[in-house]
């Protein structure tokens, strides 16, 4: 079984929910992301989302962008993020890694290389934010042929009418954006959210996460109420900014500010 | 998988596209975050239903005329002819429209789209400032709010038009992201956008952006061509054998290109801009000549890019073509061989802008002096009965301060 399944499997027969973790791949250096990603299943995270930097970010906030910008001065690039991910499945053969970007880097990649390299590195689903159902043929199709999840953005924007081609081809899981707007700007309505994940799970059985604008422990929890999965993101890049010198590089506070962020958010979840 | 290779060097029709999902061949498309399909596809179908609406036509057609100066003059350049000896060539005067460029023409269809569906506010992105211009323009004829995005690099080099923008009562928002330029612009708008979904109605500047823009911009620029074919015809009786345009997103290109393509005999060349040279890494904005394919901004087309696929930023003397990308038919049309794409640098601009305000006495954008650049190459090696019609743009007026810098000159 794909590892995503077995996740929101485990944790709905512990009447858990799933705390999903976003950072960007390289931010602030390749070697920090690393340990960061290393240290997220001991910290808490079920699930870890792993941005593939790009250098336009449309639909991301400031945090998001500066995360993206400070991963490509390093000199990330899609070959370092799978090598990451590869590193990482050296210790952890149980937690899901989604790859959530922007189709560009994956078409010149180009795509079919990139999933044969994805799935033999230890990817597990992707998130591509400009690829619509339009675009299944080209993307969506042949990851799932490859063997990964293809996880869905579904938005306050998406009518009953699109809903359906939106969840016709996802796997793993559906992740709602709770907000319009772009990542880490705005903070989610608890009613709206709850209404539209309802409306999402009359159509669907996949689990369904919720992310964009959730940053506090007491978020994460009133949301988890709702909802199978939390996503932080923004937050936690926000840490990574905050912890480092003057010249953008790593601190000893990097990696441990990072973790204790996650292990603060993980408990506010649990105790939903 | 790749339609490249196997498109027919000679079809039937250049003009039929796109397809119903917004496709030329292997490009275009509708590459956009979940948060704006609807919208996008709601936009279509307005648009869809304004282009067989009599009503909307007419209205766009007396604001053309009496609110924007249309039909722009055909001028035979008499003097450069002479100067540069070979082919006869001509100007479309779209610097005088009202604005100082054919901005204006897509941004009179737009706002009139917007208020067709009941929307209050207006935004844009804009490099040179001369779209940003043209939409504050309309927004303040027709009382909404307007925003618009520009990189903070081009509010430096284009400060008149900023204060133009301010006075029609539009928000100027610098954007600070990448490297300030147009790309940086059309980014934050499209967050602009997703944030506010309800209201907002974003005014594209170019034929770029996810379908339906590229269709929809060329055809409200597609005036330009279909006035050239009358004038000329009137001028000459028959139409013209070679045209020219200089190429940012491609906006004025595709205007003066369209009604044309399925006239065997017109020879076209759209004028990228080579900045310091096509052999400078990152240092031109030739996204045909120096690019290749990739999904940017909601459609796929040549993009300049690294090897990982990012983004990169390129560099041109004129703000209005500092774009990493370029619209997705003219992607189309260069792969089918109908239109050629060509460049000149920074250099080349800069003399041809001297030459034609010196001896036509017309101060030209940099933008269009792109396109003189390469006519003024192109024109001696024709005969002197080669009808040749180069789109005058914009003019230069904006321009005079960075053209001052580069002559070295104070004012
Ligand atoms: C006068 C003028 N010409 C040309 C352009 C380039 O745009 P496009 O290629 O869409 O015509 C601009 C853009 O700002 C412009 O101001």
């Amino acid at each position: 079984m794909h590892r995503l399944a077995t996740v929101f499997e485990e944790l709905a027969a512990q009447d858990r929910k799933a705390f999903v973790t976003f950072i960007t791949a390289g931010d602030p250096d390749t070697a920090t992301s690393l340990e960061i990603l290393k240290g997220l299943p001991g910290a808490g995270a079920d699930v870890i989302e792993l941005g593939m930097p790009f250098s336009d970010p449309m639909a991301d906030g400031p945090a998001i962008q500066r995360a993206s910008l400070r991963a490509l001065h390093a000199g990330q690039d899609m070959h370092k993020t799978l090598a990451m991910v590869r590193a990482f499945r050296e210790t952890n053969k149980t937690t899901p890694i989604v790859l959530m970007g922007y189709y560009n880097p994956i078409y010149v990649y180009p795509v079919d290389s990139f999933l044969a390299d994805a799935v033999e590195a230890g990817v597990d689903g992707l998130i591509v934010v400009d690829a619509p159902p339009e675009a299944d043929d080209e993307l969506c199709i042949p990851a799932m042929n490859a063997g990964l999840n293809f996880v869905r953005l579904t938005t306050p924007t998406t009518d009953d009418h699109r809903l359906g081609a939106v969840l016709a081809n996802t796997s793993g899981f559906v992740y709602y954006v709770s907000i319009t707007g772009v990542t880490g700007t705005r903070a989610p309505d608890l009613e709206a959210v709850a209404k539209n994940v309802a409306r999402i799970k009359a159509r669907t059985t996949l689990p369904v996460a919720v992310g964009f604008g959730v940053r506090t422990p007491e978020q994460a929890k009133s949301i988890a109420s709702v909802a199978d999965g939390v996503v932080v993101g923004s937050a936690l890049v926000d840490t990574i900014a905050q912890s480092l010198d003057d010249k953008g590089r790593a601190t000893e506070l990097t990696v441990s500010s990072v973790l204790t962020l996650v292990e603060k958010l993980s408990a506010g979840l649990k105790a939903a | 998988m790749d339609p490249i290779a196997e498109t027919p060097l000679h079809l039937n029709s250049y003009r039929t596209g796109p397809d119903e999902r917004g496709h030329f061949g292997l490009y275009g498309g509708r590459f956009v975050a979940e948060t704006l399909m609807p919208l996008i596809l709601e936009l279509e179908a307005a648009y869809e239903a304004a282009k067989i609406d009599p009503a909307f036509h007419a209205e766009l057609a007396d604001l053309n005329a009496h609110y924007a100066g249309r039909p722009s003059p055909l001028y035979f350049a008499e003097r450069l002819t002479q100067h540069l000896g070979g082919a006869k060539v001509y100007f479309k005067r779209e610097e005088l429209n009202h604005t100082g460029s054919h901005k204006v023409n897509n941004c009179l269809g737009q706002i009139l789209l917007a208020k067709r569906m009941g929307k209050k506010r207006i935004i844009a992105e804009t490099g040179a400032g001369q779209h940003g211009v043209a939409t504050a323009t309309v927004a303040a004829r027709f009382g909404l709010p307007c925003v618009i995005y520009m990189g903070a690099t081009d509010i430096e080099r284009q400060k008149p038009n900023v204060f133009r923008m301010r006075l029609l009562g539009a928000e100027v928002r610098p954007v600070i992201s990448g490297t300030g330029t147009l790309k940086d612009a059309m980014n934050e708008a499209l967050r602009d956008w997703v944030s506010n979904v309800e209201d907002t109605f974003y005014i594209i500047g170019t034929v770029a952006g996810p379908h339906p823009y590229p269709a929809m911009v060329r055809d409200f620029q597609a005036v330009i061509g279909q006035e050239t074919r009358e004038q000329m015809l009137a001028a000459e009786g028959r139409l013209p054998d070679t045209l020219v345009a200089a190429i940012g997103g491609g906006s004025n290109a595709m205007g003066i290109f369209h009604p044309f393509l399925d006239d065997p005999s017109v020879k076209m060349f759209g004028v990228e801009a080579a900045g310091r040279g096509l052999d400078v890494p990152n240092g031109h904005c030739a996204s045909l000549n120096g690019g290749k394919p990739g999904v940017l901004h909601g459609n796929r087309t040549y993009l300049l890019q690294d090897g990982d696929g990012q983004i990169l930023e390129g560099h041109s003397i004129s703000a209005g073509l500092d774009y990493p990308g370029i619209g997705p038919e003219h992607s189309w049309l260069r792969d089918t061989g109908r239109v050629t794409y060509v460049s000149a640098t920074d250099r080349e601009a800069l003399d041809a802008f001297q030459l034609c305000t010196r001896i036509e006495g017309i101060i030209p954008a940099l933008e269009p002096a792109h396109a003189l650049a390469y006519v003024t190459k192109l024109a001696p090696t024709l005969p002197p009965d080669d009808l040749l019609v180069m789109n005058m743009s914009g003019r230069g007026d904006k321009d005079i301060f960075a053209v001052a810098g580069h002559l070295g000159m104070d004012i």
